[in-house]
């Protein structure tokens, strides 16, 4: 019985739920880029944004899901709104939405996928288990998210590192865009 | 009916009757994986939501006019009470109107999206120890979260109304709601930050947690490591209200300023589906703040005042129990003299009933709320005590949100209102840098003191 | 700002596009607006929120004023001018009755010129509340409206009670005053200087010191006074840019040289400078009111003045200082009993040309901010 179970939280209708936000997902990205209106394109994204953050919660990784909500959905989308709105795309509507390549384009997206079906079966045993799973489950994701980033115990946890890479680099992105859309500096 | 029964009495912690069941769960319905009873706890919240918003619109008027010199509504009902339902009903019958080059999809969508994610957000507020719809481990999150896709809403709403103003408008409001919500996020984590000042270290981000490990600390997060808890408690207080796009920092939605805002194009009902998303989030970020600062549900002094008053009887806690009956009794007595001052003339007459008959309704749910408490005190009984408990949280917590919300109606008769640059500056160049450090200095004060 | 520009010559063509930022835009604020006080028309050149240049359009408010006179007698024509600044009417009819009485070289007995004082520095007052209450609600600020609207009501019923009209009071007659003070009249008066102190400090305390109010009105709409002098405006804007002239100290008319009065000058010239000195104004009008109801003389309220006012063959130009600057009356006679010109200098109509200077640079927010700053009142302007 999984911990979670002992606790009381059993799952419900998993497989309907699973189905459902899959297929959610799935349509939403089969609509962004289908729609010649590059707003309808950014809401179907925002959906299937929000079916991911779903299964997130069905992978008990509730932080990880609200953080999808605030950051991509609540944050990011925004911004690709406000740039779809602000510039003109009169011009894009009345283009064809797939050209003749479209065959190498399939070709392309079928290796993709071959590749990651590949790369799920050689690379399945690598991902047991986690050993956090095991603890406290009502400060579960939170608390192991925080201490894979930032470390415990007085010692650096296994991505602390990378974490502060990977800001330095958006500071330095921030930074960039700031000077180039500056008119003066 | 006996299913029915056995289901209700068949979950976790369920006492043994199902009358008072409503308020005397040990654990929310969401956690109990009760189904029928979180649905009912939707409906309430839902109903209790909706209740408090047209409420809402009736004080608005009401104070506001009373700051002017002047008396706001007075005809539509005795003192303009049933001017909020005229409002509902003529905004219902009015003519549907969408402009004419506007995206009929996007146009219809965007009021629902507003409004879902105001509404959303109540899943996780709490009226008390176990009345909340699911109490989340991720519950703080998960409301500034799902309030963040309420700026979608407006966007998409600016951008279907297809009129440059209306768009302007629409990015304005969206740009200034996004920049405080950064300063609101900086204030929330101070306050988590408290929260793990216990002997295991561990904090919380669910909504019930945070009060109670306020009710273990023994003092609300507002007068924690007093200045901090206060500079984050205001710094939250001014997010807020520009967050929720209202005075002073109206000026999207402003008349004489040169866009009317992203519902210009919006008329009858879409409108009011937009007012209902903006006074439900108004109350919803109240919500947030009172159970991160002010001890949600708690009463004043819950650790300190306890046990006897005198040497002898009553009991503090009975004290406080009396609250919410004295204060509808307070109500109806207003309510009393408000009909004994009426205009003794045959047109003030059926205005004189209906106040009286208010009057009335309001006492007896005064005296209603007393005798719970007395009866609860008196008897002894399990039930009595914990519905009498239920209850005294409720209405501590709506209290303290009814405050929050006098003072957005305060504010907005106060003072005029901020360009929309300087707004953009408060946000950036105040509000951020003094969270940060608030921050900081309550990290490093936590550590220091743990 | 060290030179004048007249206002720019707008190219209404299509703007162009620059680099990243294609903004260009010209916006009308067009006659029907909550904050353009009237019917007024500013089309605003805007590089963004910027403001490069504007353009009024006026007229729509013109009724004619002027060519009526030349059709009516002198006495016939008094009730018109109130409806010029339908907000300060007495100031109105003050300025055409003594210009008409210097035609026929009349002077006003003394208690008249005490009586026409007190009601002008009264409307003086209202006509500065009114301003007030809209200019805050403009920024944002609702409440003080209704504040200086139920204070305003006093001096309104003062009015009433003497002349028989709010608003377009046609209180003055050339030689005098027709009607005699009424029993109370200076009660009521009294009663109005101990009533209204404290509403001043009502509205400063909720608007002087507030942040966002310096926020919103300071360092905004700035107008040197060099630019004043040269653009002709008048009034506290011209005393606010720190030029220190006040028609009622530099040319006294109606016994002013009899009281004493301070005239309040700002430093920078900017908004609110412009308010500071309107709020003084208030107070020393207060001050003024005060003397003259202490010491109104005895005697007649009507100088010999015929029956048929028919001035020699001249002309005359007379100006007064009204609450929104200064107001002139040139009226050519040719000996008839219809003036053969009255042309009306209206305080609003000059101050409005120095809206282009003065928003140029500014934030779209803040046109609102300056057109309330300057108090026009388009009956004014557009005559």
């Amino acid at each position: 019985m999984s911990p979670f179970a002992a606790q009381g939280m059993t799952p419900v209708a998993t497989p309907f739920f699973f189905y459902m936000l899959s297929g959610l997902a799935i349509i939403g990205g089969l609509l962004v880029i289908t729609r010649r209106n590059a707003v309808y394109s950014a809401l179907a994204l925002i959906v299937t944004l929000l079916a991911v953050s779903g299964l997130y919660l069905m992978l008990y990784a509730p932080f990880v899901a609200g953080v999808q909500i605030i950051v991509y959905a609540g944050g990011i989308m925004v911004l690709f709104l406000f740039v779809i709105m602000l510039v003109n795309l009169e011009r894009t509507v009345k283009e064809r939405q797939f050209n003749r390549m479209w065959p190498v384009g399939l070709l392309a997206a079928c290796a993709l996928l071959a590749l990651f079906l590949s790369v799920y079966e050689k690379g399945k045993g690598l991902f047991e288990r986690s050993a956090y799973l095991n603890e406290n489950f009502n400060t579960q994701n939170t608390q192991t998210i925080g201490v894979m980033l930032y470390g415990e115990a007085h010692r650096i946890g296994p991505y602390t590192f990378a974490f502060e890479i990977a800001s330095l680099l958006l500071l330095v992105a921030i930074l960039g865009a700031v000077i180039m859309a500056k008119k003066r500096i | 009916m006996s299913a029915l029964t056995s289901y209700l009495g068949s979950t976790a912690g369920a006492p043994g009757t199902a009358g008072f069941a409503v308020l005397g769960w040990a654990v929310t319905p969401g956690e109990a994986n009760n189904q029928l009873w979180a649905l009912i706890y939707v409906l309430i919240i839902f109903a209790g939501v909706s209740v408090a918003v047209i409420a809402m619109n009736w004080i608005e008027r009401k104070a506001l006019a009373h700051f002017q010199v002047r008396l706001g509504p007075m005809r539509v009902g005795p003192h303009g009470l049933l001017q909020p339902i005229a409002d509902a009903v003529k905004l219902l019958i009015k003519e549907d109107i969408i402009p004419a080059e506007a995206d009929k999809f996007v146009f219809w969508i965007a009021p629902v999206i507003g409004l879902l994610a105001a509404f959303t957000v109540y899943t996780v507020v709490p009226f008390g120890p176990s009345q909340a719809v699911s109490d989340m481990n991720i519950g703080i999150l998960f409301m500034l979260g799902v309030s963040s896709l309420g700026v979608l809403g407006i966007v998409m709403a600016g951008w279907a109304s297809n009129s440059h103003y209306p768009l302007i408008g629409a990015l304005r409001s969206s740009a200034q709601m996004v920049s405080y919500e950064v300063a609101m996020g900086l204030a929330v984590i101070s306050a988590i930050l408290m929260t793990s000042l216990n002997t295991d270290g561990t904090g919380y981000l669910s909504m019930i947690e945070i009060v109670q490990e306020q009710q273990r600390q023994g003092v609300w997060f507002i007068f924690k490591f007093f200045p901090l808890g206060l500079i984050a408690f205001v710094i939250f207080a001014v997010a807020m209200v520009a967050e929720t796009n209202r005075a002073p920092f109206d000026l999207p939605e402003a008349e004489s300023e040169l866009t009317a805002g992203f519902h210009t194009e919006y008329s009858g009902l879409r409108w009011s589906l937009f007012m209902l998303a903006e006074y439900a989030a108004m109350i919803a970020v109240s919500s947030i703040a009172v159970t991160l600062w002010l001890g949600g549900w708690l009463r004043p002094f819950p650790n300190w005042l306890i046990g006897p008053v005198w040497p002898h009887e009553p009991v503090w806690d009975f004290i406080f129990a009396l609250f919410p009956g004295l204060t509808f009794l307070g109500l109806g007595a207003i309510a009393v003299r408000g009909t004994v001052r009426m205009p003794k003339h045959p047109y003030f007459r059926i205005q004189t009933i209906g106040l009286g008959a208010f009057a009335a309704v309001l006492a007896g749910i005064g005296v209603l709320l007393l005798g719970i408490a007395i009866g609860a005190n008196a008897s002894g009984n399990a039930n009595w005590l914990r519905a009498s408990e239920g209850l005294s949280n409720v209405y501590w917590f709506v209290l303290k949100v009814a405050i929050f919300m006098y003072l957005y109606i305060w504010y907005r008769a106060t003072w005029p209102r901020y360009r929309f640059d300087q707004l953009m500056k408060v946000g950036w160049k105040v509000l951020l840098p003094i969270s940060l450090g608030v921050l900081i200095v309550t990290a490093m004060v936590g550590v220091i003191v743990s | 700002m060290n030179d004048t520009k007249a206002p720019a010559n707008l190219d209404l063509e299509t703007p162009e596009k620059t680099y990243l930022d294609s903004n260009e835009l010209i916006l009308n604020m067009g006659p029907q607006h909550p904050a353009t006080h009237g019917v007024l028309r500013v089309i605003l050149k805007l590089d963004g929120e910027k403001v490069l240049g504007t353009e009024c359009v006026i007229g729509y408010l013109h009724r004619g004023v002027e060519k009526i006179a030349e059709n009516r007698t002198y006495t016939m024509f008094n009730p018109y001018v109130d409806r010029m600044d339908y907000v300060a009417a007495v100031s109105n009819g003050l300025g055409y009755c003594q210009a008409v009485e210097k035609l026929l070289s009349v002077e006003a007995p003394p208690r008249a010129n005490y009586i026409r004082v007190i009601l002008t520095e009264l409307n003086r007052i209202a006509s500065h509340q009114l301003w007030l209450g809209t200019h805050a609600l403009d920024i944002g600020a609702m409440t003080p409206l209704f504040y200086t609207f139920r204070d305003r009501e006093e001096i309104l019923k003062i009015f009433e009670k003497y002349c028989g009209a709010r608003l377009t009071t046609h209180a003055f007659r050339i030689g005098g005053c027709q009607y005699e003070t009424y029993a109370g009249f200076e009660k009521d008066v009294k009663n109005f200087l101990a009533f209204f102190p404290p509403k001043i400090d009502e509205y400063e305390e909720l608007l002087t010191t507030n942040r966002i109010w310096l926020e919103r009105t300071k360092k905004v709409g700035v107008i040197s006074g060099k630019d004043c002098i040269a653009l002709g405006v008048t009034g506290p804007v011209l005393r606010a840019s720190g030029v220190k002239w006040d028609i009622r100290k530099a040319q006294p008319y109606a016994n002013y040289a009899n009281f004493d009065f301070e005239i309040p000058t700002g430093e920078n010239g900017d908004t609110y400078d412009r308010y500071m000195v309107r709020m003084i104004e208030m107070r020393q009008s207060l001050r003024i009111i005060e003397q003259a109801v202490n010491g109104i003389p005895e005697g007649p309220i009507m100088a010999k003045v015929p029956k048929v006012i028919k001035p020699p063959v001249g002309e005359i130009y007379h100006s007064i200082e009204a609450p929104k600057g200064e107001l002139g009356y040139f009226i050519v006679s040719d000996g008839s009993t219809q003036p053969y010109r009255v042309r009306v200098r209206p305080p609003s109509f000059v101050n409005l040309q120095a809206l282009d200077t003065m928003v140029r640079g500014m934030l779209v927010a803040d046109v609102v901010a300056v057109i309330g700053t300057l108090d026009i009142v388009l009956g004014e302007v557009d005559r």
